[in-house]
């Protein structure tokens, strides 16, 4: 049993969630599934680095690099730890799109990068599979890598629940495949994808599995060995962590057979005029100076989390979503996009009011206070599935509340007053 | 209400009830403009009149007309954006626009001159939201960019 969160006291973490917003509105902020607020435990600890620690880490020999070394590697760690991996096999990237342009870059960069990376080469006739639900992030990626390399992308559908589509999962997923890259959970339509099922058949016919967890890494407990993938991505912003810095998990012996994708100083092994070679994983993927502040930030992220516990949080979103499918979906003119039962479903409820384009219906709220997103949210292709040009996408996090839903709905019905669609 | 400053009355009217939108034949250029960022969409023919001695030399916009969709300020800027340019030549309308995209780039403290701009003086509301300004100025940029290709394809033929 997950205790109950305090979300009165969690919101006594986050300075920004009480300031007031458009006419001293207080601000009630439903967009954490595009960037999360920071607790001031994290802000703490980026500042105390900034102010006692200070220094290029992986270089010099003066106490400040030293320890600076010391807390951006303890960080790796911690970071590591939270999604059940060891310390070695985490890289930081700029976010979650960087960390998929890395893969994606090494699987051409390995077509020239000799021998010792031929396993990682992506040819005429080799697949790379993704879902017709993914974020531009984890598409357009891919469509490059192919458009490289001559190979072929091919993606499962999705159902008009919001489900993936999994009839033809053995036609899709074949000896052919080189990759399977999908979002663990839908940032538009909150689904939770079976990634266990379909990292079996990956691996049964050869194929890897790479996993945009920017949308479930911050949401609900994942452990890398459990979901059973060979890469997993996800951006520290989203999870009450710093900006920039991403997180690329991948299995150790497959990030040692990996070309890097941007070079430079700090990711070789020696460097001579003619040629270089390279240092091993993380390092080779962590050229120039790191990030070391901001991971240090997404380390003091994951305690705060741990502090709360991952399984209270999803339960506490889970019920958020529960409440707003009930009370958001039962407005009359409302469609919900995206599964319309709670199951296997995350705090992302996106929808379309009849009669209102979702700029107007997110203008109307901004001026209630309420922050949502409007538009396609970086997945066009899914938005032109369900035959919508854009919507509008409230997302939750553990210091929303069930008032917050409330006003949601008030500024929908609002929002049909205004433009003359409420039907009562 | 500061939505009444942006949502303007004449803006709702010309969402609900959009002048010179449906495609039109004939015309001389189309342009189809999409907002990346929401995904609204305007296709926009023009017909021109070439130049002659009583329009200054600038050629006229004989026609305008807009097949388009998206939210109520993207579609009341079509609207209002054809009643107004129709029937100008190209010259005084490329100074209406010069003026509209400053009064869109003002952040809400442009002084519009109603006699150039008239009902797209009711967008002045809109420059207070730099996330909608693109919304404004979809049609104006569609339009811009077709008229180009006519100008462009008259040159070629009178050069042939």
């Amino acid at each position: 049993m997950t205790r109950e969160l305090d979300v009165e006291t969690i919101r006594a973490d986050f300075p920004i969630l009480s300031r007031t917003v458009r006419n001293e509105r207080p601000l009630v902020y439903l967009d954490s599934g595009a960037t999360s607020q920071k607790p001031r435990q994290v802000l703490d600890a980026e500042r105390e680095f900034y102010e006692r620690y200070n220094a290029a880490v992986h270089r010099g020999a003066h106490q400040l690099a030293e320890e600076a070394t010391d807390a951006y590697e303890a960080a790796r760690a911690t970071i590591a730890a939270f999604v059940g991996a060891p310390a070695d096999e985490v890289v930081f990237t700029k976010n979650a799109t960087e960390a998929i342009n890395l893969v994606a870059y090494a699987m051409s960069n390995a077509v020239t990068a000799g021998e010792g990376f031929s396993r990682f080469a992506v040819k005429p006739g080799d697949e790379i599979v993704v879902t017709e639900m993914e974020h531009h992030a984890n598409l357009v990626p891919w469509q490059e890598l192919c458009r490289r390399t001559g190979a072929t992308l091919r993606w499962f559908g999705v159902t008009d629940e919001g489900r993936l589509d999994l009839s033809n999962l053995d036609d899709l997923i074949n000896e052919r495949t080189k990759l399977v890259a999908l979002i663990h959970q839908s940032n538009v339509l909150g689904t939770v994808n079976p990634v266990q099922l379909i990292a079996e058949r990956a691996h049964a016919v050869g194929a890897l599995v790479l996993v945009d967890g920017a949308q479930s890494v911050p949401h609900m407990p994942v452990n890398v060995t459990e979901l059973g993938v060979d890469f997993l991505v996800f951006s520290g912003h989203k999870m009450c962590g710093p900006n920039g810095i991403g997180v690329l998990w991948g299995r150790r012996e497959l990030l040692c057979a990996m070309p890097p994708f941007i070079t430079g100083g700090s990711m070789i092994g020696t460097v001579h005029m003619e040629h270089s070679t390279w240092a091993d994983p993380p390092q080779r993927f962590e050229a120039g100076v790191p990030m070391a502040p901001q991971a240090v930030g997404l380390a003091a992220a994951c305690d705060y989390l741990n502090s709360i516990g991952m399984d209270a949080i999803a339960a506490h979103e889970h019920a958020l979503v529960e409440y707003a499918l009930k009370h958001i979906g039962s407005i009359e003119g409302v469609r919900i996009v995206g599964p319309a039962d709670a199951e296997a479903r995350g705090g992302a409820v996106s929808f379309t009011v009849d009669g209102i384009h979702p700029h107007d219906v997110g203008q109307v709220l901004d001026d209630l206070g309420v922050a949502v997103r409007v538009g396609h949210h970086c997945a066009w292709p899914l938005h032109r599935r369900f035959e919508a040009v854009a919507t509008t996408r409230a997302s939750f996090y553990l210091y929303n509340s069930f008032a917050d839903v409330d006003a949601l709905a008030e500024g929908i019905r609002e929002a049909q007053r205004f433009f003359g669609v409420a039907r009562s | 209400m500061r939505l009444d400053a942006m949502y303007q009355e004449i803006i709702l009217d010309h969402y609900r009830n959009p002048h010179h939108k449906g495609l039109r034949e004939p015309f001389d250029a189309e342009s189809h403009h999409v907002n990346p960022t929401c995904g609204d969409e305007i296709t926009l023919r023009v017909l021109l009149k070439p130049a002659d001695k009583e329009s200054d030399g600038s050629a006229a916009i004989a026609d305008i007309s807009y097949d388009s969709m998206g939210c109520s300020i993207s579609q009341a800027s079509a609207s209002v954006m054809a009643d107004l340019l129709i029937g100008k030549t190209v010259d005084e309308a490329m100074a209406i626009l010069d003026e509209f995209t400053a009064l869109m780039q003002s952040k809400g403290q442009g002084e519009p001159d109603e006699d150039v701009l008239q009902d797209a003086v009711a967008f002045a509301g809109v420059s207070k939201y730099p996330a909608r300004v693109k919304c404004a100025l979809l049609a104006w940029m569609a339009w811009k960019d077709a008229t180009a290709k006519s100008l462009a394809t008259q040159r070629q033929e009178e050069a042939v």
